[in-house]
């Protein structure tokens, strides 16, 4: 590597310190790595993990209950306030939640991704390809505001419903206790859509990319040995287009996790952690506890995380 | 085989009624913002007018909400684009110490939720006495910003041969030359399209920024506000289409221009 500036005599030798300069930097590759990744480290690494850590570090102070202020001592007294019931059915409520949602975005997504990957062709599959893209990339709060309309007392299910005589249905789902309530945008059901809605293209694309990924062959190989459309299907397709449900499943799983602001639009007054948080660190002022509070989903994904990866997930992203 | 070449009806059924779900609640949004109902969400409108749309216009704190929102999204891509740039073109050319560190780094800020990134900046610029201002609201958008870039332009550096560099640099270009002529032009369109992604996610990004604005309004600001405390909601709905108009067409360009992408010229395979 340094044989190239001791040769610097076959390059012609450049006017003007700019050109002399990035001539040097060129001829120490060691030296223009190190310039090129400098910025990010200073920036991701110094800014953004230092107040992580930071912010890590305050979940283990606590704050004084009498007069609020924080109290710089290490203790592990604010872990303990998340086991109490009011804050655990916080975190069983939004790990719930985001299981469902992710097991809804799977069984809804696979035969989006199947027939996209399979079936469609030419000006199909380029609406089918449109038809993931536009609601991934169209603004999340216009997401939620869409749904805001759809989920309205005066508005289109409601309608469709009335129409069809079956309003008698949905007022019987609406009366089940716990995920029911007076109207669908205060109902579980209600947040449970919205994130499903919001969610599904994520599972779309990584699910569809590993179907496109395994070959014709294998299929018809299956159908060769004599395995039914039914079994070359559950024994082969199936198998190699889980690892992209579990790549899926890591972003409908996070995003939910971390979400506060579906639930606080469409939905009940019950917390999730996200709304929790919010709260805790703004209008409680109990930072400790909204950091404690943003651990949790750090470490469900972590296991979760790690889990995937042992199932190849990481390959189909 | 028969049975590839034509679908179930039950898989069609599934597969189209997906699609009609993902896609009707936008269509939503475009019929709404020309309802005449002005109280309530009521379907079907009792009436379609575009009069809401000139009332928009003349909205001075949706323009003001509008200005900052580009403002913000112009910085924080122009920083992204700086930033992921450079780090993809070390990751993807060079291997060194900390590499795979510097790879997972930059994910990470998308990879945990956005409340965690929110909260922590925010704690931070207070350990820190920072007050909130445009910069503040920059500095958590370009954080995330940077990782759509970066794995834009290291998929593009990684498919462009490295020969190509060495052999510029062998015909006597030098180092600035070789960037301008060789290395920009073969990454220019994964640019382009990276740095549209992240104008399109800053543009409309909202965790974040709640954390990180202070009592500065940006556009997604606004449309939160007025969906916890609907006051205008005719001003709210033409907004709200003007707002998917301005983050779909980006992503279209973008599309288009990655597409190309694949046969860029040296990649070999």
């Amino acid at each position: 590597m340094s044989d190239l500036s001791s040769n610097a005599a076959i390059f012609a030798p450049r006017s003007g310190p700019l050109a002399r300069t990035v001539d040097w930097i060129i001829r120490h590759p060691r030296m223009f790595t190190f310039l090129m990744v400098l910025p990010i480290t200073l920036w991701l690494g110094i800014v953004y993990i230092g107040a992580l850590i930071a912010l890590l570090i305050q979940s283990f102070f606590s704050i004084d209950e009498f007069s609020g202020i924080i109290v710089h001592e290490v203790t592990l007294k604010t872990y303990g306030e998340l086991l109490r019931p009011y804050n655990l059915d916080i975190i069983l409520r939004t790990v719930g939640m985001a299981a469902a949602v992710t097991v809804a975005a799977a069984i809804v997504a696979f035969p989006i991704a199947y027939f996209a990957a399979r079936y469609a062709k030419g000006k199909w599959k380029a609406l089918f390809y449109i038809g993931v893209m536009l609601p991934l990339w169209s603004s999340y709060l216009v997401k939620v505001y869409a749904w805001k309309l759809v989920l309205a007392k005066e508005g289109i299910l409601n309608w469709v419903f009335a129409k069809l005589h079956l309003t008698w249905l949905l007022d019987g789902v609406l009366s089940i206790p716990v995920i029911g309530g007076n109207s669908l945008s205060v109902s579980y059901i209600g947040t449970f859509l919205v994130f499903l809605y919001i969610w599904l293209p994520y599972m779309i694309i990584p699910v569809q990319a590993s179907l496109e990924r395994v070959s014709k062959d294998l299929t018809e190989a299956a159908a060769d040995l004599g395995a039914t459309p039914k079994q070359s299907f559950r024994m082969v397709l199936f198998p190699l287009a889980l690892p992209g449900v579990v790549a899926g499943s890591i972003f409908t799983f996070s995003l939910t996790l971390g979400d506060y602001i579906v639930p606080q639009i469409v939905g009940n007054s019950r917390l999730f952690i996200g709304q929790a948080v919010y709260t805790q660190q703004g209008t409680a002022g109990n930072i400790p506890l909204a950091a404690a509070f943003t651990v949790v989903p750090i470490v469900i994904m972590g296991i979760y995380l790690w889990g995937a990866r042992k199932m190849g997930a990481f390959d189909a992203l | 085989m028969h049975s590839d070449t034509r679908s179930p009806l039950g898989l069609k059924i599934a597969a189209f009624g997906g699609l009609f779900f993902l896609l009707a609640p936008i269509a939503l949004i475009f019929l709404y913002a020309f309802s005449t109902e002005e109280k309530s969400f009521q379907w079907p409108p009792p009436g379609f007018t575009t009069k809401w749309i000139g009332v928009t216009l003349g909205r001075a704190d949706v323009w003001q909400a509008m200005g900052l929102s580009v403002k913000v999204a112009a910085i924080s891509t122009v920083l992204a684009l700086l930033l992921g740039t450079l780090t993809a073109a070390a990751v993807a050319r060079s291997k060194f110490f900390g590499r795979e560190t510097i790879s997972l780094l930059v994910i990470l800020p998308i990879a945990l939720p956005g409340i965690i990134t929110g909260i922590s900046l925010r704690s931070a610029f207070s350990l820190l006495d920072i007050p909130f201002s445009t910069w503040t609201i920059v500095l958590g958008h370009a954080t995330f910003c940077i990782v759509i870039v970066y794995n834009n332009a290291v998929a593009r550096f990684r498919r462009t041969s490295g020969a190509l560099i060495d052999a510029s640099m062998d015909l006597g270009a030098d180092g600035l030359q070789t960037f301008r002529l060789v290395i920009l032009p073969n990454i220019a369109t994964a640019l382009l399209a990276g740095g549209m992604l992240a104008f399109a996610l800053s543009f409309d990004e909202v965790i974040v920024t709640t954390f990180t604005a202070g009592n500065q309004t940006t556009l997604p600001i606004w449309m939160l506000e007025e969906l916890v405390r609907p006051r205008q909601r005719p001003v709210t709905n033409v907004v709200a289409m003007a707002v998917v108009i301005v983050t779909v067409l980006p992503i279209l360009a973008a599309y288009y221009l990655t597409k190309d992408g694949e046969h860029t010229a040296g990649s070999e395979k």
